[in-house]
């Protein structure tokens, strides 16, 4: 039954008949068009749908379409255009407010509101109003900077915009993208517009563990409006199965995974059976009518329980649970414990977290029959990844196949990896020769995103009297769901913690042992800071128990172990290589900017009023810019070098093409600083275009921290290359020796005196439409590409120490964070306003893993937290400011010196604040070794419970 | 997800709705501010036959003072509750209390009337409703019926409103001389429902020890003679969030009645609490976390309302 309704957006009225059920913002989005109004989690919690009605700002996704007859709605685009909110739009460019642009919208309109009433908030008002709009990237600061700015009228320091001496890199540049994100202007891919689109939706497994009996889908079929009621069997049949094995893990295994479960199902929110319909609902509703006959088994649960004799075993045909076990051993670990004067002992439990991008996954296929080609719109950070896995488990060649990330919002690790109900969705376009689209839903995303982080990691440390670590013995359990993922398998996790945990450290005797374990819960895999969270974490709360064991200072006992800077190059025990770092430089610049002295001298006084505050110090190392050899020599089809391609447009601009991708770090920004520095030409020359496998050079994309240092060092080589080929010109054009000359500023300049000799304008006009003029034997290159691999080391280490600042409620058992800093060194910087806000990011990430994010089961398997009401992620009012402080050691092996910056923040932020509970505990001799530290958690330690 | 099918009306009179209530039964939702239905909608968790929209109904949205007390009709949104001098002055616990729900784009549309009738035990509003002794205005076909809020609540998600019946308003009888309100709860992130939540009142200051105790607090007899002191003579102490509804501490309020509200009695009846509480537990916090946050928000807040007294 359809109502008829009148309202007015954005100032037109406009009539409409909607189905009762239809939410306002899936009107305003699907049937309107104002996709500036995002989706999030569609139960009012993330305020990605705010939209204004009758000029309040309400959750589009908590108001019935139809109950909006009558009212006055504004959206971001009405509120963009009509300059409204040019102010805070500037302020939170000018901050980098925003990294996926994914909140942004709802952001903006929750901040004008917030202004409108209170035209000058201080930074607890702002917290408090933008307290209900999530935010994954951020970690809020600079989102409350620019509100404050926008609100005083000024944008305090802007950031330059373009210097005008040409020289960017090391340069807080603005990034261009953001204009487009500010004003509700991004194509999220569920924004992608095609003829005839159908959509899919899944029957998922209501249990951990089952075998399929009977799918009875002729209800579900009959329905109208249903198009499609695929099974698993029925898909196999389209699709080859996938393995998620490296083959460089010995002795590894896991079994086939299909798009959608045959015979039998290994995790609650499983994909079982498709259905494809004309709408989404009508999606949902076939699902309610496919009716599964399921025989339940018992689920494997526990990790201990699974390596048990007579455990289940998920995959009979592998013999056991058990996916790999590790053994890294170095020096002589028993003569370490027995030489030493004390040795300590701790077993620590890491949640299991998983990742939360505000923009779900999503996918849309569409595959033409004519043309028997395969186009795929994908919410994605590895497209070429993505296309060849199409190209042969569909079995499509590989020209015939195009895979396109349009604005993605937010990744983190999670949209790297092949997703069953994703492929099978790709499978239904070519089965139906139709467009359609598959995009998660919050449930389902807590369900079946990867999840991670999920170890128990008993460390043992043997040390002398002062303090200096001799050895260490770790053993890491960690359970990774049903299978392992696929292609980058669920193994790597694990292998970082066992390798990173000594990371900054020098002792040598070294013994390690990790377990990875099949179990019956939604798979995990690699996210953001891959098992560094974990490995500091581990290693950072035993430097602190040997200092507290021993009476010494925590930042004196890390000074006695640290490697310093004499001792590089270094290859670690674990065999890790680290080029140069910067341990104890990073660790005098974080306490000098946290001011530590003074803080100690705070928390010491408060403590003797009763107020239990903590300092936690974290030193991590990061891997970034995986090299050569990573995942091919495990045989995984994930290309490790990078390509860009630069094109010297007639005019004289630059289009640039790159295989590293953009989710809202500004990827594209950095690339075009390279570009602009390395040919010469303005930035607001230069166009950066990714993510298109029909368009850019071929390449691994964005991940483990490579954008910078593969996709910028490549764009270096383009650009260099361009500019020979430019000046070449050049020299023809004017006929003096191209040494005589350098591009600047995008003038052909006489290189000694700067003086202008040419615009690029007029060598580009000569070059590409009269040649004629140019001399016979003379070709121009004007589009040029490049591609580079990192060879001379296997990974680019960072580091960096970060510092948290905390008070416990030690009634509660709650903990507020005071403050956070952090120095870390990333290499040379392209742009420190960047690095800056991916280290809040990250460091928010960090907080959330240590205070409250967790994936709950039950005993049969169940995942307790599907909404972002029982998933707990940080926002505005529980985030500290966080305090960036930079060392820059650039990387010697390439031109740029670029190393990564997108994963630190988040690998020694759980260790700090674990670390600073503790010392906030200690004058009770009470002591956490899990996260997330619930108030449950901190009570049991202090025996209140 | 998308919500499953459902008939959508917007009845323009009470009269009309409470036809709808009469066609649809136990299959039409009321729908007033939407902020728990819309979500439960969506999820499919809710799949009614139809959604019956009062948001249209006149009269239901004014907050106005009586010689009953304060009236609060059932569609006055949570932001008007907090933004109203009305409520300060004669409500002051609702006021404290209000800027728990949720985030500002919530209060914008949830109403108190759906609050109350939604009974979620871990919700502001009701409890503070059951500590200011007030009345719950059902309406329904057969006429009006008021029924006392510590009645009214019956369980989880389950109230005294018979098939039929929706609320119409709420009176906050006014409040007797000498009582203070508190409120505090504890929620892991801002806007989140609380792991335990207390709304309370007290009497105090000039009671002589051993007052007696009425119903309410209307009375104010406690009050006679006396020099001001921080003696307790009556307190009212609903938890919520900690059991199936909002849950009154009477053995914990007789343990402090006539007592110095010092470390010793609040301890005290903090133990007696445990005879008031059987919280459930849940994936946030254990049935001993939850008591333990009772027993520290009742010594937090009635050791503040006692400081404010004296």
């Amino acid at each position: 039954v359809l109502v008829k309704i009148a309202l007015t957006v954005n100032g037109t009225a406009i009539t409409r008949d909607v189905e009762g059920r239809q939410n306002l913002v899936d009107v305003l989005r699907y049937d309107l068009g104002f996709t500036g109004s995002h989706i999030g989690c569609e139960h009012g919690v993330c305020g990605a749908c705010t939209v204004r009605v009758d000029g309040t700002p309400i959750r589009g996704c908590l108001m019935l379409a139809a109950q909006a007859d009558g009212c006055r709605v504004e959206t971001i685009e009405g509120v963009a255009e009509s300059g409204a909110i040019a102010a805070l739009q500037r302020a939170f460019r000018a901050k980098n407010a925003l990294q996926c642009g994914f909140c942004t919208p709802g952001m903006l309109l929750t901040a004008q509101a917030l202004l409108e009433r209170n035209p000058d908030p201080d930074p607890v008002a702002i917290r408090e109003a933008i307290g209900g709009n999530y935010c994954r990237c951020t970690g809020y600061h600079a989102i409350v900077q620019a509100i404050l700015g926008a609100a005083r009228g000024r944008s305090a320091k802007a950031p330059e915009a373009a210097p005008s001496d040409g020289a960017y890199i090391g340069r807080s540049v603005v990034r261009p993208q953001t204009a487009r994100l500010v004003a509700g202007r991004g194509t999220y891919t569920d924004d992608v517009a095609v003829s005839r689109l159908l959509h899919a939706a899944f029957v998922r497994s209501p249990h951990a563990h089952a075998r399929i009996a009977r799918i009875d889908t002729a209800e579900a079929a009959a329905l109208p409006g249903v198009v499609a009621v695929v099974t698993g069997r029925e898909m196999a049949a389209h699709c080859e199965p996938w393995v998620g094995v490296l083959k460089n893990y010995v002795g590894m295994k896991s079994a086939p995974q299909y798009p959608l479960a045959v015979d039998k199902a290994v995790w609650q929110g499983e994909p079982v059976v498709a259905v494809v319909a004309e709408s989404r609902a009508l999606a949902e509703d076939g699902c309610a009518r496919v009716r599964v006959t399921w025989e339940p088994l018992p689920p494997v649960v526990d990790a201990e329980a699974a390596l048990a004799p007579g455990s289940p075993v998920i995959h009979p045909e592998l013999g056991d649970n058990l996916v790999l076990e590790t053994r890294i051993k170095s020096g002589d670990v028993d003569a370490a414990f027995k030489t030493a004067d004390a040795v300590y002992r701790e077993t620590f439990d890491t949640g299991r977290h998983t990742v939360v991008s505000l923009e779900p996954r999503v996918v849309l296929a569409d595959y033409d029959p004519a043309d028997l080609t395969l186009t795929v719109y994908h919410s994605g950070q590895a497209p070429y990844m993505l296309h060849d896995i199409l190209s042969r488990h569909l079995r499509i060649p590989e020209h015939r196949v195009r895979v396109i990330n349009k604005d993605v919002g937010g990744s983190f690790g999670l949209k790297i990896h092949t997703y069953p109900d994703e492929i099978a969705t790709c499978a239904l376009a070519v089965m139906l020769g139709r467009a359609v689209k598959f995009l998660a839903d919050r449930v389902e995303s807590f369900q079946t995103d990867i999840h991670s982080r999920d170890h128990r990691v008993t460390a043992e440390v043997a040390v002398k009297r002062d303090g200096t670590i001799l050895g260490m013995r770790l053993d890491d359990l960690a359970p990774v769901g049903p299978f392992s993922m696929y292609p980058r398998s669920s193994v790597v996790e694990s292998g970082q913690v066992l390798r990173t945990t000594p990371g900054p450290y020098r002792f040598r005797d070294y013994d390690a042992r990790g377990r990875v374990v099949f179990q019956n819960k939604t798979p995990m895999s690699q996210y953001r800071a891959v098992g560094h969270p974990v490995a500091a974490l581990v290693m950072e709360a035993m430097v602190d128990r040997v200092a507290r064991e021993l009476g010494l200072d925590p930042v004196e006992v890390r000074r006695r172990n640290l490697l310093t800077t004499d001792m590089y190059p270094y290859t670690a025990p674990t065999g890790l290589f680290f080029e140069k770092l910067s341990h104890e430089e990073s660790l005098d610049a974080v306490l000098d900017l946290a001011g530590y002295q003074a803080l100690c001298a705070e928390r010491d006084r408060l403590r003797a009023r009763g107020v239990y505050r903590g300092l936690g110090l974290c030193v991590f190392i990061d891997l970034t810019v995986p090299g050569a050899q990573t995942y091919g020599t495990g045989g995984a089809r994930i290309s490790s070098q990078d390509g860009t391609t630069i094109r010297l447009e007639p005019t004289g601009k630059l289009t640039v093409l790159s295989s590293v991708t953009e989710q809202g770090q500004g990827t594209d920004t950095i690339l075009a600083q390279v570009a602009a520095a390395t040919v010469g030409v303005p930035i607001d020359d230069v166009r950066v275009v990714t993510g298109d496998t029909m368009v850019t050079p071929y390449g691994g994309g964005t991940w483990g921290s490579r954008g910078a240092g593969i996709g910028g060092e490549a764009t270096i080589h383009t650009g260099k290359a361009l500019k020979e080929n430019i000046l070449k010109v050049a020299a023809v054009v004017l006929e003096v020796d191209a040494l005589d000359l350098d591009v600047r500023g995008g003038q052909i300049v006489d290189a000694r005196t700067g003086e202008s000799r040419l615009p690029l304008s007029e060598l580009g006009r000569v070059a590409y439409f009269r040649p004629d003029q140019l001399p016979k034997d003379f070709q121009s290159e004007l589009t040029v590409t490049r591609h580079y691999v990192p060879r001379h080391q296997p990974l680019a280490y960072t580091n960096g120490v970060q510092l948290s600042y905390v008070e416990v409620d030690v009634d509660t058992g709650f903990v507020k964070l005071l403050g956070h800093w952090v120095a870390e060194d990333c290499g040379r910087m392209i742009n420190p306003m960047l690095v800056d806000e991916q280290v809040r990011g990250g460091v928010a990430h960090g907080i959330g893993d240590a205070l409250f994010e967790h994936c709950v089961y039950d005993e049969q398997g169940q995942l307790l937290t599907t909404t972002m009401m029982d998933y707990l992620v940080p926002m505005a009012v529980e985030l500290p400011d966080i305090g960036v402080a930079h060392v820059e050691t650039p990387t010697a092996y390439s031109e740029g010196g670029f190393k990564g910056a997108g994963e630190g923040g988040v690998a020694g932020a759980p260790g700090a604040v674990l670390n600073a509970v503790n010392d906030a505990l200690s004058p009770f001799k009470a002591r956490v070794t899990r996260v997330p530290m619930t108030p449950e958690v901190i009570l049991r330690a202090l025996n209140k419970l | 997800m998308k919500p499953a099918p459902f008939e959508y009306h917007r009845p323009a009179s009470l009269a009309e709705t409470f036809d709808l209530l009469d066609r649809y039964g136990d299959d039409g939702r009321i729908l007033a501010g939407g902020q728990s239905l819309v979500p439960a909608l969506n999820l499919r968790l809710a799949t009614p036959r139809a959604v019956i929209d009062i948001n249209r109904v006149p009269g239901l949205d004014a907050i106005r003072v009586t010689p009953e007390g304060l009236v609060i009709g059932a569609l006055v949104r949570q932001e008007a509750l907090e933004r109203s001098p009305l409520v300060r002055e004669h409500a002051p616990l609702v006021a404290a209390a209000v800027p728990h729900v949720g985030h500002s784009a919530i209060r914008a549309r949830g109403t108190i009337g759906g609050s109350l009738a939604l009974a979620d035990p871990a919700a502001e509003l009701p409890a503070c409703m059951v500590a200011l002794g007030a009345t719950i205005r059902a309406g329904s076909r057969a006429g009006r019926r008021d029924v006392a809020a510590a009645d009214f609540f019956r369980g989880i998600y389950t109230t005294a409103l018979a098939p039929g019946e929706i609320v119409t308003e709420v009176v906050v009888p006014r409040a007797a001389p000498g009582w203070r309100w508190g409120f505090e709860e504890l929620a892991r992130r801002h806007g989140d429902f609380a792991l335990a939540g207390l709304a309370a009142g007290v009497q105090a200051g000039r009671g002589a020890a051993g007052g007696e105790p009425s119903e309410y607090g209307i009375a104010g007899r406690g009050a006679a003679g006396g020099e001001p002191s921080d003696v307790l003579v009556e307190s009212r102490l609903v938890f919520f969030g900690v059991g199936p509804r909002p849950m009154r501490g009477r053995r914990a309020e007789a343990a402090l009645a006539g007592q110095r509200a010092d470390a010793a009695a609040l301890a005290a009846a903090g133990r007696a609490l445990d005879g008031d509480l059987d919280p459930p537990g849940d994936v946030h916090g254990s049935p001993a976390l939850r008591r333990h946050l009772a027993r520290v928000l009742l010594a937090r807040v009635v050791g503040r309302l006692v400081e404010a007294c004296s």
